[in-house]
């Protein structure tokens, strides 16, 4: 029996969106059995789908028959599914999560939030399969929409003071950007007359038009992915937020803004992209990568840490449009670097939050000279962050040493030595702000210290994400041939590691 | 100019004037105004897109764009006043969550009128 690829690309997309009805619809026991369902059921759909796209390549699927000028095609190849393999990953983890931290919460109307924060985050999650699946670029905005939406109620979710202002400091700027991507997309399709990804990819010259349209989408998608200098409403947002949706934001929806930007200017906008952009984008990136990290070694609350470290992280992701113009091999390399990297990230990184959450959950705050001793006292917990910090870093083997191993070669081999010292300095600065964490943790506890303990549903989808950051380092050989699977992407995209 | 050409540069004008008063202004109200503007400008170019082409009769796809952008564009700007209301709200009450206020460090969002 051949399993096609097709029902699993409906059933990612249906299922968290019918979850989430149904979860308003019924009453709290049975919504938390439907999240759990969900979150159950969508990991082997996105790994059936991986197989499926392994077997026969890229997927493309006509809704109602309709062909594409017309209808609207879900489309999945290797890139796809990795995202949303590490979706469907990640946020069953956030949800199981999800459910024992604002059980556990510290009075009454902390745990009401739960019945608020399962629909919204199965609809941001419909939001983010549908990303992933979609193959033109207006469907790429609505589902950019739907998770911005998403995020922001998620924010506030805790309904203080404090979160409803990060959301309110989140909302303009974030929607801001969604519409400057909106007004790139209209001037694309007046330029060629189509919205769809694989029709675009042979109408797109060098015409000003066409630069115009992916200046505009561009700029949307750097606001989204918080790079420098439109990173400033991360921190505080991804800071003050409940710690599973930290975990949701850092690990998810700043990915899901650089897949589109992948998705468009790695191939689609290659008439327009002259070195000159190329590497507008890579200096941005570098000055992401390091003065996130040196504002991260300045933070006094370690959520501020984590949330500044993305800051860093996201900006290695941008490395890939300079080193790519290199040629064929380099940019083979920096293609998987950038995507690995944004993998290895997004799962560390969740893994970090939930940990901090875990961690905050024990000991009451997060105010980082104040956790002296934290790794007596809560080891298991501490495990976690420290392997997670291990990705972040890009120590082997883990995932993020893959990645920035990749990248490092890229830029050797083109010769771009001065963003080879930024790839190494912003891992050099991580050690820094992660070792400093780990340094006072380990200092000796104060005294009369015992051991907390241990909330299991929150320490231990922090601790699978985080050997699961290690394990992707390990065994990257079926990840990285997944990504080889794709025609969207170009050519230099296929060259094997 | 054409009246296709007029409108569309109306439509950038007002996107422009929405951006550049996002930016200007910290009052919530006016952030709020300003990305209505800001989206009324893009759906004015899509509609005026419609018309551009040589066919005689208008080209529905920017027109259907449109409409889904409006829906969009509704929630969110209900999602923002809901949210500045409840902001006024808990203001009150801020020393209940004094805690996680202080690290805050980061100036209030606006709203310095």
């Amino acid at each position: 029996m051949i399993l096609s690829g097709e029902p699993f690309m409906v059933i990612l997309l249906l299922l968290p969106l019918a979850a989430a009805i149904l979860d308003l619809l019924l009453p709290k026991r049975a919504a938390t059995a439907v999240l759990f369902l969900a979150a159950l059921v969508l990991p082997p759909a996105a790994a059936g789908l991986g197989a499926a796209v392994l077997k026969t390549g890229a997927i493309s699927y006509q809704l109602g028959g309709w062909e594409t000028p017309l209808g609207i095609r879900l489309y999945a190849d290797g890139l796809s599914t990795l995202m949303l393999l590490l979706t469907s990953v990640i946020g069953s983890a956030i949800s199981i999560y999800a459910v024992s931290y604002f059980a556990e919460g510290s009075n009454p109307a902390e745990r009401q939030r739960i019945d608020m924060f399962q629909p919204v985050w199965l609809i941001g999650w419909t939001g983010l399969n549908g990303l992933f699946l979609s193959g033109d670029i207006f469907n790429l905005y609505v589902c950019l929409e739907i998770l911005t939406l998403t995020s922001i109620c998620l924010i506030a979710v805790a309904g203080t003071h404090a979160s409803i202002r990060a959301a309110l400091r989140y909302l303009p700027i974030a929607i801001a950007g969604s519409l400057f991507y909106l007004l790139g997309v209209a001037v694309l399709y007046g330029a060629s007359g189509t919205l769809d990804l694989e029709l675009l990819a042979g109408r797109i010259t060098h015409e000003t038009h066409f630069l115009i349209a992916f200046a505009l989408m561009v700029t949307g998608l750097l606001i989204k992915a918080a790079l420098f200098p439109a990173h400033y409403w991360l921190p505080p947002a991804h800071a003050n937020a409940p710690a599973p949706v930290s975990a949701l934001l850092s690990g998810l929806v700043v990915t899901a803004a650089f897949y589109i930007l992948l998705r468009i200017a790695s191939g689609l906008f290659a008439p327009v992209e002259t070195p000159g952009w190329a590497g507008l984008l890579g200096i941005l990136g570098a000055i992401s990568v390091l003065w996130g990290g040196l504002q991260a070694l300045r933070q006094d609350r370690l959520k501020m840490v984590v949330a500044y470290s993305t800051v860093s992280q996201v900006g290695y992701g941008f490395l890939l449009f300079p080193l790519t113009l290199a040629g064929s091999a380099a940019a083979g390399y920096a293609w998987n670097g950038a995507v690995y990297f944004a993998l290895a990230h997004a799962v560390a990184k969740a893994a970090a939050f939930l940990a901090v959450g875990a961690l905050m959950h024990q000991i009451g705050h997060d105010r980082l000279q104040e956790m002296t001793g934290a790794a007596w006292r809560s080891p298991f917990i501490l495990m976690a962050f420290a392997l997670a910090s291990l990705s972040l870093m890009g120590l082997p083997p883990s995932a993020g040493f893959v990645a920035k191993w990749m990248l490092l070669k890229s830029a050797l081999l083109s010769g771009h030595w001065g963003y080879g010292m930024v790839i190494v300095g912003g891992g050099i600065l991580a050690m820094a702000y992660l070792f400093r964490v780990l340094e006072i943790a380990m200092r000796a506890p104060p005294e009369g210290w015992s051991r907390l303990p241990l909330p299991k549903g929150l320490a231990f989808p922090a601790m699978v994400l985080a050997v699961t950051a290690v394990l992707l380092g390990v065994f990257s050989d079926l990840p990285l041939r997944l990504l080889q699977v794709g025609p969207v992407v170009a050519d230099w995209g296929r060259v094997a590691p | 100019m054409t009246t296709a050409g007029l409108y569309l540069a109306t439509g950038l004008a007002v996107f422009v004037l929405g951006a550049v008063g996002l930016f200007w202004h910290s009052n919530l109200i006016r952030r709020a105004l300003a990305l209505n503007f800001m989206a009324t400008g893009v759906f004015l170019f899509l509609v005026a897109l419609g018309r551009r082409s040589t066919i005689p009769f208008a080209d529905p796809v920017p027109h259907a764009l449109v409409l889904t952008g409006i829906v969009v564009a509704v929630s969110t700007t209900a999602l923002l006043l809901v949210l500045i209301c409840r902001f006024h709200e808990t203001a009150e009450n801020k020393s209940a969550d004094a805690t996680e206020d202080e690290k805050g460090r980061t100036e209030t969002a606006g709203d310095r009128e």
